[in-house]
């Protein structure tokens, strides 16, 4: 029996497209626009001004904050201005823009592709230089990872947990990274563990990724105490507290931290920058980014530089389908829908996903029958279809009793309901709406 | 320029809709029609079509031209009304009455509570009990199957009398021992392979269960509902059985006797009537299940089960508000 997580879930196709399409590097455009808030927190400070030389992999803004990241350029060139530009979030935030000439890269980052396995630096040093590359979450999240290795003092992390599972449709950048750095992944991972003293992982990969599987099993007999985990295709199998169920069986509880059950979870993406911050000196410039979809001629997976335009990632995959309905920034079930294509790609851009556009209008909503098929699938044990009357009716204080802010957003419900009931729109509002209240509540 | 379609996630939509719900329990529906008819003839076909075609014309009617919600007959629930209240008819009734039991079902069962989705109780049902409290004789005049093979019955050329529950009803009042009443009405193989009377959904339980099984693989309904009604009808007569064999009869009568099956797989797990979560449908089903036995043994009516259905139907929404499912982390919430 493969192990998986306890309730609900769903199985959409999976349209894996890229699969099998080698990772190649993307040219770097002739001008990158690069994001200050690519994470979840506040954004960084911009330390550079209009006229700077930047090289490649140097700060050009710092975190800001306790919950922030620092950025560094993706590109050597001039800074041509700081200006608003509209980013994956569809506002318009500061950015960086920096005209690229040549690509000289920063003298401390080690270039070569050789393998370094071999590391001396205590938790503290990996800790720093994890903070100082700007690692962030890359499975979309965008957390600042330095913070995940640093549990609160009365707490103790028992277990590291890496997130190859990769479980919304047609992605396939996790996967590709898998069989093309799997060893790199198992060194990050190891230095990971050393950051948190823990003396166990487990990576865990959905079923569907059998040469990933196989790969990383052939290569981690070389490595102590990780283990490769294969997990049912079930979606949402890389939410992070199913995963954390899935692998150990332990239930995170409703607002508590997964360190609360002993387990810290980094994304695969985050694994190999770590391995390439703490090894190679270099910074998060760049990541793995899918362009796929039905329609689109060649899907593949790019090797992108931050600040790049999706237009360049969408040319080299065959140019833009006639069909065109919807570009999405991520998977067809978390993703969001980017409304030009001048938007930049940035640390949580897993993917450009295009649509036709008959698979991009919502069908007519129908009224509930109430067939209960929302509970059945939700991961979380909510019942969405009373959280949507809930939102619907404003009655928030209702809404915040019956669980709604334990909604991982995962889209199963609206995916499944059989009257086609926009129901995650409207828990999203009850959440919005008990979020300001509790905010309301403790300024008081 | 280029124009996007901008909209919040999920972008993709799984393949469910109403209607291949509600054609989903149709289906499992048909082969119950065709032993109907094998059974009783013309009149099952005649009962069934009069019930699915008026059905179809006072939905359209009343959401056309009275709400002006739209013409709804295309999602199929009109239609799965219609053919519901039909099985539980007799197989001769008069055509007007089956209009009247449809009205009843569809205009004030179901259309006057605003439509699909909205109706507290289920509406065949509240049809179906109308005409049995209205029109009791011919609502319990049940006509005697007679396979085709044997003759093929016309809607007109039935012999009528009563059914199992109806006998037993009668075997209790004139102090009749249980036993010996078992003992001169047909096994049970018989029984559920259709040779004794009822309404039409009620011959041949071997077909039931078959569109059961099917509903099951469909994921059109889950097996939480029937599978703890007639659980419950077994246990609950299996003890009074057990405490005195003499007075109550054995609890395999009372599983596949009357409506039992057809309204434990069909009629109680309608959508819109029955409660929500897993552990509130079980609550439905036990509460189903024992009001059904006590209407049987201790009411006024030999069958009870339609009874017991509109009973728990009212009591769907306190069950939606304290049976709740087990949300995720539950069981180490410190509180």
């Amino acid at each position: 029996m493969l192990k998986t997580f306890a309730k609900g879930g769903i199985h959409p196709p999976e349209n894996k497209f890229s699969a099998d399409k080698k990772v190649e590097r993307l040219p770097i455009p002739k001008k990158v626009s690069v994001p200050v808030s690519q994470h979840i927190g506040a954004p960084s400070k911009v330390i550079v001004k209009k006229g700077d030389i930047v090289k490649t992999g140097q700060l050009i803004a710092e975190q800001s904050g306790f919950v922030s990241a620092n950025i560094h350029s993706p590109v050597s060139g001039k800074v041509f201005k700081i200006d608003l530009v509209t980013d994956t979030s569809g506002y318009r935030h500061q950015a960086i823009i920096i005209n690229v000439e040549g690509d000289e890269w920063d003298e401390k980052i080690d270039r070569s592709e050789d393998l370094k396995r071999d590391f001396d630096f205590s938790s503290e040093q990996i800790i720093k230089k994890i903070q100082q590359a700007g690692i962030v979450g890359l499975g979309g999240a965008t957390f600042p990872s330095h913070i995940k290795l640093m549990p609160p003092k009365d707490t103790k992390a028992e277990i590291l947990i890496i997130n190859g599972v990769e479980c919304e449709p047609y992605l396939t950048s996790d996967h590709r990274l898998m069989l093309e750095k799997g060893e790199e992944i198992l060194v990050g991972i190891q230095i990971l563990m050393k950051a948190l003293r823990v003396e166990k992982a487990s990576i865990g990969i959905e079923n569907n990724k059998q040469d990933a599987i196989y790969n990383l099993k052939k290569l981690v007999k070389n490595y102590k105490n990780i283990d490769i985990v294969s997990l049912k295709v079930q979606y949402p199998q890389g939410g992070e507290k199913q995963l954390i169920k899935a692998i150990t069986g332990r239930e995170v509880s409703s607002g508590a931290l997964p360190i609360v059950v002993g387990a810290v979870v980094h994304n695969v993406g985050t694994a190999y920058a770590v391995y390439e911050a703490v090894q190679k000196n270099k910074a998060l410039i760049e990541r793995v980014v899918t362009i796929t979809g039905k329609s689109v001629t060649k899907p593949g997976n790019y090797l992108v530089r931050f600040g790049t335009p999706i237009k360049d990632l969408i040319d080299a995959a065959g140019g833009l389908p006639e069909d065109t309905g919807k570009i999405i920034g991520g998977g067809p079930m978390m993703g969001k829908a980017l409304n030009t294509t001048d938007i930049p790609i940035a640390k949580g851009t897993s993917g450009i996903l295009i649509l036709p556009k008959e698979e991009s209008k919502r069908r007519e909503v129908k009224p509930c029958i109430r067939c209960a098929k929302c509970i059945e699938v939700c991961p979380m044990g909510l019942e969405p279809y009373l959280l949507m009357t809930l939102a619907e009716k404003a009655m928030h204080e209702r809404s915040e009793k019956e669980d709604v802010m334990d909604c991982i957003e995962c889209g199963s419900c609206s995916y499944t309901c059989p009257s086609d009931r926009p129901l995650l729109d409207y828990i999203r509002l009850g959440k919005t709406q008990v979020g300001a209240m509790r905010r309301a509540k403790s300024m008081k | 320029m280029l124009k996007l379609i901008v909209s919040l996630s999920p972008h993709q939509l799984g393949k469910n809709s109403v209607e291949k719900l509600m054609y989903g329990v149709i289906i499992a529906l048909i082969p119950m029609l065709i032993a109907s008819v094998w059974f009783y003839g013309w009149g099952a076909i005649v009962v069934s079509l009069t019930a699915v075609i008026s059905a179809i014309v006072f939905e359209f009617l009343i959401s056309k031209y009275i709400l002006k919600i739209g013409n709804t007959i295309g999602d199929g629930s009109a239609a799965l009304t219609g053919l519901l209240l039909a099985f539980n008819l007799p197989s001769n009734l008069p055509i007007w009455l089956i209009i009247i039991g449809v009205f009843v079902a569809i205009v004030i069962g179901k259309m006057s509570f605003g439509g699909l989705g909205n109706n507290p109780f289920n509406p065949a049902l509240v049809g179906r009990v109308f005409l049995l409290i209205s029109w009791p004789v011919q609502m319990t005049s049940w006509p005697i199957p007679s396979p085709a093979s044997e003759k093929f019955l016309g809607y007109t050329d039935v012999v009528t009398g009563s059914t199992l529950l109806g006998q037993m009803s009668e075997a209790m009042r004139n102090g009749e021992s249980m036993k010996v009443f078992s003992d001169r009405i047909p096994n049970y193989f018989e029984i559920l392979t259709g040779s004794v009377g009822g309404s039409i959904g009620e011959i041949a339980g071997f077909v039931l269960i078959a569109g059961f099984v099917y509903m099951l693989a469909r994921k059109v309904i889950t097996w939480h509902i029937p599978i703890s009604i007639l659980s419950t009808v077994f246990i609950f007569s299996g003890i009074l059985w057990l405490v005195n064999p003499e007075k109550f009869i054995i609890p395999f009568f009372h599983l596949f006797s009357g409506g039992m099956l057809f309204s434990a797989i069909f009629m109680a797990t309608d959508y819109v009537t029955s409660p929500m979560s897993k552990k509130g449908q079980i609550v439905f089903g036990v509460g189903i299940g024992i009001l059904t036995i006590v209407i049987r043994i201790w009411g006024a009516f030999p069958e009870g089960v339609s009874f017991a259905i509109l009973l728990m139907n009212a009591t769907v929404p306190i069950i939606n508000m304290y049976m709740k499912p087990k949300r995720f982390g539950e069981t180490i919430k410190e509180k």
